[in-house]
């Protein structure tokens, strides 16, 4: 052995599902063998390889990519011992390869900017790269200055919304009374969205640390971090973090030697999508149901507790050190006029290189599904791309450039949201997407508001019957009547934003929606009740689909020609993934 | 954590009594209870409005609200199935609908050996894994309807 070599695995919650717990444990039992560094790491960003794998030789890294445990053992003799790196598994080596792509030189990382390179679970590896430096010069310059600090910044709240964070922060400052509370929401609840859960897994003091530099600007003494129970390797990574933090001064009485006092506690939540919304997350926090309330009186005013509350998201808390650090002037140097610094996407669907990307605001949507995200998985064309969640939209291909930033997204029918991207090619049907939202929202609508509780279950009987075959004309306008109601009529963002699905869909895909109405006909492909499976002249008599066949449906001899009995045919695709000759056409 | 044995409030004292004396803390305690019995035993919510002082209607409300909390018992192995975007476009209806084939019982439902509950969940975060499930906490990424029938069959097996 010659440089001395450091080997990381990333053990995030994708990695562990792939397997990375194996790959760890085999690199463990060869490190002590072999005598060389071994350090486990949170989300590397590149999730459609997992499990990854990162040699450094010194300064050179070496990124292995879809390793099992059983390539340990090759990996340790070729590279570790005798400095041949394993050709068939790597995905990115030397300096050169991460100029050259695109799935990191097209990046900028000020939130992940540990994500994937440090032990998360490592105070010390924090503090050697840059940790706390953040909250010690907030402590400094004073909690005035590290309002105009972020209010130079631009930074704006990444939990959707948008709003100034520095705004919001100087509401709570203002707020009389000696008891306030700040609060992170970790909530993150829109399906296809997972950065906060990789940034909390991956560098949990970041957000620790932007937590206690908000607690301390706005006077809080209390913290809370709700975060979902559904996130289990989150929460342990923050609770080591925040005894850690304790137990060296960056938590807890007289921080750094100030007299700043402030702690922090983890609720969790119990898995209520409503949560999210401040107000239902204040009455969860306290131990009842989440059910949002009318505003005023603000959180800032009267919050958890009656005391006032600042709430922020983990991505917008974990840019805070960095800005501080750095200062406004320079976060504000990225991104967009009225969309500052970076932001997190979960990209994920039917694309080639899904995973974790941060990209400065401004950039388009094409360039991240195309040059980062390689395009679709699939090799189909790309549908739509659908942003938001279930408040958001689903973009059509004809507005790839439309540039990621709050007002640009929001003039598209979707929203900039949390960060989830999920990418649908031709095979994904838009009037199945808009139905499954609804039926999202419509089971986490908390009941309190009449339109979004009855509305959004109208909405999504009408949807079914069209999904169903049994769509009418009047259909199109009742869900845009519905639609507007609800948005009107709903207290929170939920109610508010769960029709825009729907909205965009129609928007964009109207035709979709007619096909199925009128001709009864899914073009997708997607919607069972209005497609048939029919073998063509490509049939060679293989025989291959009558087997994979789960219901006997498809009969035939040899070298001859096989038919789909339709009425035994229940439509589950398996002989189309089997045919090996394109003889499977839906209809 | 059979429903026909009696539910003893041991666990549930000892509970409760680490929690007294701090406020809003409903949800956790009914969380370690979950944990403690599997699920929330109409009696256990009786003891608690007792000894917290909150009326059992309260504590119901809570408890139906959130998807967590379970008033049933489940089998030996939570199968929990995401339904998020992702795992949606990547196929998770097959997946739902082949466990449900190969147990025999729907979604939400446990089996008559109490071997297996089958649930739904909103998202695991997991997306670039899709389709994706958990079995008692262990996820398991890019299935496909016969992995997940493979999977359920090992179980099986290794259990007989």
């Amino acid at each position: 052995m010659t440089a001395k070599i450091k080997v990381l695995v990333g053990v995030g919650s994708c990695g562990i599902a792939a397997g990375a717990s194996k790959v760890y444990d085999a690199f463990l039992k060869a490190s002590k063998e072999r005598n060389f560094e071994l350090k486990p790491t949170g989300c590397i960003g590149m999730c459609y390889s997992e499990v990854l794998v990162d040699v450094f030789e010194g300064d050179k890294r070496t990124v292995y990519g879809n390793v099992t445990d059983k390539d340990v053992s090759e990996i340790v003799e070729s590279h570790i011992i005798n400095g041949k790196p394993v050709e068939r598994l790597i995905i990115l080596k030397s300096d050169e390869d991460f100029g050259e792509s695109e799935f990191i030189s097209k990046q900028k990382r000020i939130v992940l900017r540990n994500t994937g390179r440090i032990d998360p679970k490592s105070l010390k590896e924090y503090l050697q790269n840059d940790g706390y430096k953040g909250l010690k010069k907030a402590l400094q310059i004073g909690r005035e200055n590290v309002i105009e600090e972020i209010k130079k910044s631009g930074l704006r709240g990444r939990g959707g919304a948008g709003f100034p964070t520095w705004m919001k922060w100087k509401f709570a400052y203002d707020a009389p009374g000696n008891e306030k509370y700040m609060v992170c929401n970790a909530d993150e609840g829109d399906p296809g969205a997972f950065m906060d859960r990789s940034v909390l897994e991956g560098d949990p003091h970041s957000v620790l640390e932007g937590l206690a530099i908000g607690a301390f600007a706005i006077g809080a003494s209390n913290g809370i971090v709700y975060i979902r129970a559904e996130y289990p390797l989150a929460i342990k990574n923050l609770s080591k973090a925040i005894l850690d933090a304790k137990e060296n001064g960056y938590l807890g009485k007289n921080i750094l030697g100030s007299n700043f006092s402030f702690s922090v506690e983890i609720k969790e939540g119990a898995g209520a999508f409503v949560c999210g919304e401040e107000t239902a997350l204040i009455a969860s926090v306290e131990g009842m149901r989440g059910m949002p309330r009318i505003r005023p009186p603000f959180p800032a005013i009267s919050g958890v507790f009656k005391k006032p509350t600042n709430i922020n998201n983990v991505e917008t808390l974990a840019n805070i050190p960095w800005i501080i650090q750095h200062g406004g002037k320079k976060f504000a140097s990225v991104g967009t006029e009225n969309s500052k610094g970076t932001k997190v996407f979960a990209l994920a669907g039917k694309i080639k290189k899904g995973g974790l990307v941060e990209v400065p605001m401004g950039m388009t949507i094409r360039e991240i599904v195309y040059d980062i995200g390689g395009g679709t998985s699939s090799g189909k064309p790309i549908k739509a791309v659908q942003l938001g969640g279930p408040s958001g939209g689903c973009i059509p291909e004809k507005l790839l450039d439309t540039p990621v930033d709050y007002e640009s997204l929001n003039a598209t029918g979707a929203i900039m949201g949390s960060g989830g991207m999920v990418v649908m090619d031709t095979s994904s049907c838009m009037v199945d997407i808009a139905k499954f939202f609804l039926n999202f929202t419509q089971k986490e609508s908390c009941g309190k508001c009449t339109f979004c509780r009855i509305g959004t279950k109208r909405m999504l009987e009408i949807l079914t019957r069209i999904c169903n075959g049994e769509g009418e004309e009047e259909d199109i306008e009742k869900l845009e009547k519905l639609a507007t109601k609800i948005k009107k009529s709903s207290l929170c963002g939920l109610g508010q934003t769960a029709p825009n699905p729907v909205l965009t869909t129609l928007k964009y895909f109207k035709d979709e929606y007619i096909a199925h109405i009128r001709n009864k006909k899914c073009p997708s492909g997607v919607c069972k009740p209005l497609i048939h499976y029919r073998i063509n002249d490509n049939c060679v008599g293989c025989t291959a689909c009558s087997k994979a066949c789960p219901v006997n449906a498809i009969s035939g001899t040899v070298k001859n020609k096989h038919t789909i009995n339709q009425d035994a045919c229940i439509k589950c695709g398996q002989c189309i993934k089997t045919c090996k000759f394109d003889a499977i056409t839906i209809e | 954590m059979s429903s026909k044995k009696e539910i003893s409030l041991e666990k549930a004292a000892k509970i409760v009594s680490s929690f007294k004396g701090k406020k809003g803390v409903l949800i956790q305690v009914l969380q370690k209870i979950q944990e403690a019995y599997g699920f929330v035993p109409n009696k256990v919510m009786e003891f608690i409005a007792n000894e917290l002082k909150i009326p059992e209607s309260v504590i119901f409300g809570v408890v139906t609200f959130y998807a967590q909390f379970r008033l049933k018992p489940i089998g030996e192995n939570l199968i929990r199935v995401c339904h998020g975007t992702a795992c949606h476009v990547g196929g998770a209806p097959e997946i739902t609908a082949a466990l449900e084939d190969e147990l025999g019982i729907k979604d939400g439902e446990t089996t008559e050996d109490g071997l297996f509950s089958l649930e739904s969940v909103a998202c695991l975060g997991c997306c670039s894994l899709a389709p994706v499930m958990t079995i008692n906490g262990d996820a398991y990424g890019k299935l496909t309807p016969d992995k997940v029938r493979n999977i359920v069959r090992n179980i099986k097996e290794a259990k007989q």
